[in-house]
């Protein structure tokens, strides 16, 4: 398959992130959203080392592995920021019984 | 023996180690000592500074160099001194001259308490070391040094009385008179190194090859802007009549050693520049008799003894600049010297004058002083002889040669000279008369106080009177006696000499002629003023009592223009642009602060759209900066 469908796919997502992130007000779903953004680059990362090995694993046979291994790191953090997240989430719901973002203006003062 | 040439550093050494000794110890110094220190140091610098003028009586020209004063890449100026004909010579005036002075401050001002008296000779000794420290560096620059530290002395020493404001202001009004002057001098230095990169004398005299005529007319006209301010020289005059305000020896000093003759010497070192530059030669003639008649109209009608003696001293400057303007450079110093001595004697012997009268000024209050106060009577006499140029009296010798000098130049500027030179002795006369004949004016108490000044006052007098009648016999013309002229001859290695080409009647006759102009002129002035009684003046004359109103002139062009100019610059450019500026900086940034400060609303939603926005921004940047 040609890496445009992949570029203009992962282009997709990361548009739907931006948009959800800026149009919602409920805390779950704009983390959601900045998760769909991460995977739209997840996905870009991948099909750009898949590639890159295509193309080169006449000269080095490894050549693109590394990218696909990048792509495990992320993950891994960002499941570690997504449990921070929600803990932050759910200490919010504690005190001030919503999860909407608006309500959550003191960063101002 | 050793060398005198090799302890010429002493001279100047001498009067500032008096400075310093005066100054520093003013509190705890009796004042005999103080007067001793003062007079002590001179007397040392005169002995030494005879010595040279020994030395260098052979036509040496000795340059003692110290160290280097100014070492910027090429341009190197030297802290060096140059011993020649023409310093030693003008050492001797300021220290012997210089010495008297002091000798008869220490009695004039014995009033004065401790302190105040310490503070006087100190500032007198700064004085002599300025002035010797103008004479005697080897190159513009120390002459500068010199000639900034007399400005300040005189300012010091004409605020003497600093308790009195208008004493405070006339000091102020020398100077910013003499600032303007040094402001001329100082460009015409910056011209010297730019165009041969040296100030020493010896290197540019040598050199004149490298200089065009616009560019010697030019800075020969700076330097006499300069020349003009320290000289007292139309236009920057009428700081001179105002310097009376100082203690009379002051007056003397400035008058007679130091200060106004700097500008002569000046010109005459620089000599050869001048000779370079004939359009500056005419201005300085022209400007120098102009100055001369000027003043001498308006000594006519003063009433105060000190300030006729000013305006007298003004219009003898003019003389000397119109003898430089027409190239008798020799004659002029030679006119500086016995200028000097007469001047210095006349001011002193005015202020013995005033020490009888207890401190009176005013000529109209005098009157029938001869038979009080005879030494200073006759000593004034003489000076007044010298000064009008009768022979054979010093006076006469030096003012001739310079009128002879004139006449070869230019008949009708010797025609204005010559009328000039009657109006001296007119007005010197008639200060006689009215100081010294007729009936007391002066109140009882006055006339019971009137008594001759103690030795230390009129021993100087009598020195300078005697100085006065027989300075005038080391420049006697050929005519009279053939190699009279020992000045000339003596000054020739530094200034080339000039031989008169006029026929020996003429010159006889033209002598002939201003003498009995002269005696004329005295015989009015005994007429009209041998019982004077004062009357309220009238037209021309009330117009030269009040000094041609030049003072007021300058008020209504230049003073208050000027005022009105930083009344103008306070109120509207420094009140609404600068502080206009200044505030609107703080206010900018006020509001703008202000206004940025709403994009902080604390919903994260706005936060994350403007991140986006940003982000897009730099896409689209970069999109259209990579083409």
């Amino acid at each position: 398959m040609p890496i445009n469908y992949y570029i203009f796919l992962s282009l997709a997502l990361f548009c739907i992130g931006i948009a959800g992130v800026l149009t919602r007000r409920n805390a779950i779903i704009i983390f959601m959203c900045i998760e769909l953004m991460l995977n739209a680059v997840n996905l870009l990362l991948v099909a750009f080392s898949k590639m890159h090995h295509l193309k080169n694993a006449a000269i080095n046979a490894t050549a693109g592995t590394d990218g696909q291994l990048f792509v495990f790191f992320i993950m891994v953090v960002a499941a570690a920021e997504v449990s921070v997240g929600l803990a932050i989430i759910v200490m919010m719901y504690r005190n001030i019984h919503s999860v909407d973002v608006n309500f959550l203006n003191r960063l101002k003062h | 023996m050793r060398n005198a040439l090799d302890i010429v550093w002493l001279i100047p050494l001498l009067p500032l180690a008096g400075f310093l000794i005066n100054g520093l110890g003013r509190k705890y110094l009796s004042k005999p000592l103080i007067g001793f220190i003062g007079c002590g140091v001179l007397l040392a610098s005169f002995i030494i500074s005879i010595w040279v003028f020994m030395q260098v009586k052979g036509g040496n020209t000795h340059t003692a160099h110290y160290f280097n004063f100014i070492s910027v890449d090429k341009l190197v100026i030297p802290f060096a001194f140059q011993i020649d004909a023409l310093s030693s010579l003008f050492l001797l005036i300021i220290t012997g001259v210089g010495f008297l002075i002091h000798v008869y401050s220490t009695s004039y001002m014995h009033e004065e308490t401790q302190e105040h008296f310490g503070r006087y000779f100190a500032y007198l000794n700064l004085f002599i070391f300025s002035m010797l420290l103008l004479v005697m560096g080897a190159n513009y620059l120390i002459m500068f040094i010199g000639w900034e530290g007399v400005g300040l002395c005189s300012y010091l020493l004409i605020g003497y009385w600093f308790k009195n404001n208008e004493y405070n202001t006339a000091a102020n009004k020398a100077f910013i008179m003499n600032r303007i002057g040094d402001l001329g001098f100082l460009i015409a230095l910056f011209w010297l190194i730019f165009k041969t990169g040296t100030l020493n004398y010896g290197d540019i005299f040598t050199s004149l090859g490298n200089l065009n005529q616009s560019d010697a007319t030019i800075i020969t006209l700076l330097l006499f802007v300069g020349a003009a301010g320290k000289s007292a020289q139309i236009p920057l005059y009428t700081w001179l009549p105002d310097a009376m305000a100082g203690p009379t020896p002051v007056s003397a000093l400035i008058h007679a050693a130091t200060m106004v003759t700097a500008g002569v010497y000046m010109i005459a070192r620089s000599n050869a520049l001048y000779s370079l530059a004939p359009i500056s030669m005419n201005v300085i003639a022209i400007i120098g008799l102009a100055t001369a008649v000027l003043a001498a109209t308006i000594a006519l009608k003063q009433n105060d003894i000190k300030k006729v003696l000013a305006y007298s001293t003004v219009s003898q400057l003019g003389y000397m600049f119109l003898g430089l303007g027409v190239g008798a450079y020799s004659f002029a110093v030679f006119h500086v010297m016995t200028h000097a001595f007469f001047k210095a004697l006349l001011f002193l012997a005015a202020g013995s004058v005033i020490h009888a009268m207890g401190g009176e000024q005013d000529i109209r209050k005098m009157g029938g002083l001869s038979k009080k106060i005879k030494i200073t009577y006759i000593t004034f006499l003489i000076g007044c002889i010298a000064i009008a140029g009768i022979p054979p009296f010093s006076g006469f010798f030096s003012k001739d040669a310079i009128l002879l000098s004139v006449y070869e130049n230019n008949k009708i500027l010797y025609a204005i000279a010559l009328l000039g030179a009657a109006l001296t002795a007119f007005y010197m006369f008639r200060l006689l008369f009215i100081t010294f004949t007729g009936q007391f004016r002066g109140t009882e108490e006055q006339k019971h106080h009137l008594h001759e000044s103690p030795a230390a006052m009129t021993i100087p007098l009598i020195l300078l009177a005697v100085l006065s009648i027989i300075g005038g016999l080391v420049g006697i013309p050929d005519v009279l006696m053939q190699g009279g002229d020992k000045l000339s001859e003596f000054l020739s290695p530094v200034i080339p000499i000039k031989t008169s080409e006029v026929v020996h009647s003429t010159e006889l006759s033209l002598m002939a002629l201003s003498t009995v102009l002269v005696i004329i002129a005295m015989i009015i002035a005994w007429i009209r003023f041998r019982k004077y009684s004062y009357s309220e003046s009238k037209g021309l004359g009330k117009v030269l009592e009040n000094k041609w109103y030049v003072d007021e002139l300058y008020e209504k062009l230049i003073i208050n223009p000027l005022n009105k100019l930083g009344v103008f610059l306070n109120s509207i450019f420094e009140r609404k642009v600068v502080d206009g500026l200044v505030n609107g900086v703080g206010k900018l940034v006020n509001y703008g602060s202000r206004q940025l400060r709403l994009i902080q609303s604390g919903q994260v939603g706005n936060y994350v759209l403007l991140m986006v926005l940003s982000m897009l921004l730099i896409f689209v940047l970069q999109f259209f900066l990579r083409k």
